[in-house]
């Protein structure tokens, strides 16, 4: 198998938050903690508003494995991060690291007091028990040990936000993108930063003139 | 003690050239905490709660379950087909 990933397709996301809503439901995530969340680009523009749904994603080379002080983080053989809450010490490192923003840290009390790390398990719990109250307690759910996808994932409304083995859901993908029929222009480098590198911008067509004049 | 002076000095002015290595090699940390179970390792959760089925502790069975659980995602084979 390769690894467990998410992918969030940008064409059909439409910031209902139904992602962040399951994982905070499925995970009793306490207040203030935000393991999932939705990020729009463009907000209000018309045709240029872009959303996309941002957590943890179990990076194959994690770079909060690599600056952890106390060397809490794991990765588990379907390629999912995982932390052991009982390790972590709160610092922060993590936080900083992370491209994403994906590790939360729960404040408590007047002065903020910053608790331990807390961040997407890919519904997979943590190092305790599967299924155990102590495992959703300090890690929330475990639905892969029951068999299931992540909750953002199976809930999403408009299947924008897929989760599992990277190479299916980058199959599903694909075929979607096809079947949208825009052809290459769907997906590669025009799409994601205009003209190719090195080649000239697209010619601008002389706006018709209407009927009035 | 003139030999040994110069000696000396010349052991300490050679020592001036002398370079050590700057460069910071870092090391790759080993996971410190609590040893994790493996999904597959569980048994199937009772059919009334939709889960997967697998054979406990096969890995194979356990990533075939989950294989049909990630092509629900796909609507065009879960739909038109």
């Amino acid at each position: 198998m390769a690894r467990m990933k998410f992918l969030c397709d940008a064409e059909r996301c439409i910031e209902c938050n139904g992602c962040v809503t399951a994982c905070k439901n499925e995970n009793e995530v306490p207040w203030g903690v935000n393991r999932r969340r939705v990020v729009t680009l463009n907000d209000g523009v018309v045709g240029a508003e872009k959303s996309i749904s941002v957590a943890c994603m179990h990076c194959s080379d994690a770079p909060c494995m690599a600056v952890c002080p106390v060397d809490c983080f794991y990765r588990t053989d379907d390629g999912v991060v995982l932390h052991d809450k009982d390790l972590c010490i709160g610092c922060g490192y993590c936080f900083y690291a992370c491209p994403f923003g994906a590790p939360q840290f729960p404040q408590a009390g007047a002065f903020g007091l910053r608790g331990k790390m807390d961040k997407c398990t890919f519904c997979a719990g943590g190092p305790e028990p599967d299924r155990s109250e102590a495992e959703f307690r300090k890690y929330g759910r475990n639905r892969l040990a029951e068999g299931k996808l992540p909750a953002c994932a199976e809930m999403c409304s408009t299947k924008a936000l897929l989760g599992g083995d990277g190479d299916v859901i980058a199959d599903i993908y694909r075929e979607r993108v096809l079947r949208r029929g825009r052809g290459a222009d769907l997906w590669g480098w025009s799409s994601a930063y205009g003209v190719k590198p090195g080649a000239q911008p697209p010619v601008q067509q002389p706006a018709t003139t209407s009927g009035k004049s | 003690m003139m030999r040994l002076a110069l000696v000396l000095a010349a052991a300490l002015a050679i020592a001036g050239c002398g370079e050590k290595e700057q460069v910071v090699v870092y090391k790759q940390g080993k996971y410190q905490g609590k040893p994790d179970n493996q999904s597959w390792a569980n048994e199937p959760l009772p059919a009334e709660f939709r889960g997967g089925t697998w054979k406990q502790g096969d890995r194979t069975s356990w990533e075939e379950s989950i294989k049909k659980r990630q092509l629900a995602q796909h609507e065009h084979r879960r739909i038109y087909q």
